[in-house]
């Protein structure tokens, strides 16, 4: 019986491929996404202006106190009642966005504050303006801090584009949700699905790995 | 756009949410239990000698750590039928749950000691201190102060990752979400009263976490 099973799998494998693209286009959509916006999010974190400051830090604390399936069944049953109708694609894409730049803001803004006064005050002194400073001086010494756990960010992220699956995208662990229920082992199909996973994130452990030790030596 | 927000609803149901919450604690503690205790033995193997217990203590944190906690869960929940055993869901999620977060911890604990410095070793070594002794007075109080803090950033964690046991139906406080949304169609009201309580429970953690980080981290570890 499970030779039977097996010889179908191999059959539907093509199908698994496809899951195994989207969910690659998923991540490397919102990988790109969350990195931006975390760090416009991050220098906001960090920056001076009180009012900025707040409004982020409250943002963050809604993201990081809730989890990622509640956010994703807000971003899509509640937009269509404001009028803001989304197709699933899209608005996975939204609650990844979402969700990863308050993560990755978290971690921009803990490196930027690493970055002692005098940095600002010197780069301040030479006559840089904000940005200048900021692109010149502060991220470039920042980055040896924000490295590191920025990978191991990434891999998250990539492993929470399987929750997506549960508002129907065709990713990677809905294809294994709806081959189980035609072909019935399990463990078969899931250890497939879990094998894919494994290829696109344990070499980002392992770059975050290396990272880590590589800055932690400087 | 929240104009219509309908408090009555949520106050009808609430009997139900805090059930929900109360099954989420319940669930969240048994885990963290059991997790710990997980942990504490895959890093036991992890950092010894004996290959036959360091490979596949590897095996098992490397390959938890780059699945995702779904698929685990689907694993389990759609697997262990196919084994012939039939095993609640609820029993399947703390399963799923305490397989992941023993990963985890096992890593925690690991830099904790590691943190240790080798000198210190050869110190206690050199007082004449067996491997016990060595632990219980020199590494273990060291490596405490740096293993509590994210040992209780990954408490929220699992916190919030049980959520994910709503999709193999555990009536845990997200599942009371859906089940609202799907009776009375108000998915705003049912959300933002679940998303409401998780950030409760994420407060007192949070707050827990930053206290023991300056109680602990600096006193002995540094």
């Amino acid at each position: 019986m499970m030779g039977f099973y097996f010889s179908r799998l191999v059959e539907i494998y093509p199908f698994f491929l496809k899951g195994l693209w989207m969910t690659s286009k998923i991540a490397f959509i919102s990988l790109v996404t969350c990195t931006l916006l975390g760090f416009i999010l991050g220098i906001f974190r960090s920056s001076n202006n009180i009012i900025l400051k707040r409004i982020v830090g409250v943002y963050v604390a809604f993201v990081r106190g809730t989890p990622f399936v509640v956010q994703i069944f807000i971003v899509f049953f509640i937009l269509p009642e404001w009028g803001i109708q989304l197709d699933a694609f899209p608005a996975a894409l939204l609650a990844m966005a979402i969700m990863g730049s308050a993560f990755i803001c978290e971690i921009v803004a803990g490196g930027i504050d690493s970055i002692s006064r005098g940095q600002w005050e010197a780069a301040a002194s030479s006559g840089l303006t904000l940005i200048q400073q900021l692109r010149l001086v502060i991220v470039p010494q920042a980055m040896k801090v924000i490295l590191p756990p920025l990978v191991g960010q990434y891999v998250l992220l990539i492993k929470d584009t399987s929750v997506v699956s549960v508002i129907g995208v065709m990713e990677l662990t809905r294809v294994g949700w709806v081959t189980v229920v035609r072909i019935p082992e399990g463990l078969m199909v899931f250890s497939l699905v879990g094998a894919l996973y494994f290829s696109i994130s344990y070499p980002l452990i392992l770059l975050s790995n290396y990272l880590e030790r590589k800055m932690a030596v400087q | 756009m929240l104009v219509d927000f309908n408090f009555r609803i949520i106050f009808e149901y609430l009997p139900l949410f805090l059930n929900g919450l109360k099954s989420t604690f319940l669930i969240s503690i048994i885990s963290i239990a059991l997790a710990l205790v997980t942990g504490i033995i895959a890093c036991a193997c992890r950092i010894s000698d004996i290959k036959t217990l360091r490979y596949p203590a590897i095996a098992y944190i490397e390959i938890i750590r780059s699945t995702p906690l779904l698929v685990q869960i689907y694993f389990l929940y759609f697997g262990l039928p196919t084994l012939g055993l039939r095993v609640p869901e609820i029993q399947t999620g703390i399963i799923a749950l305490m397989l992941n977060s023993g990963a985890y911890i096992a890593e925690i604990i690991r830099a904790g000691i590691t943190s240790v410095d080798q000198g210190q070793l050869e110190a206690g070594t050199a007082s004449g201190l067996n491997y016990f002794q060595r632990m219980r007075f020199i590494i273990l109080p060291q490596a405490l102060g740096v293993t509590i803090p994210p040992l209780l950033g990954q408490n929220i964690v699992l916190v919030k990752d049980s959520a994910l046991l709503s999709l193999i139906s555990v009536m845990e406080l997200t599942r009371c979400g859906q089940t609202m949304t799907s009776e009375r169609f108000m998915p705003a009201e049912a959300f933002f009263t679940v998303a409401f309580f998780y950030m409760c429970i994420y407060f007192c953690l949070k707050a827990l976490a930053d206290w023991s980080q300056r109680k602990l981290i600096f006193r002995e570890a540094y």
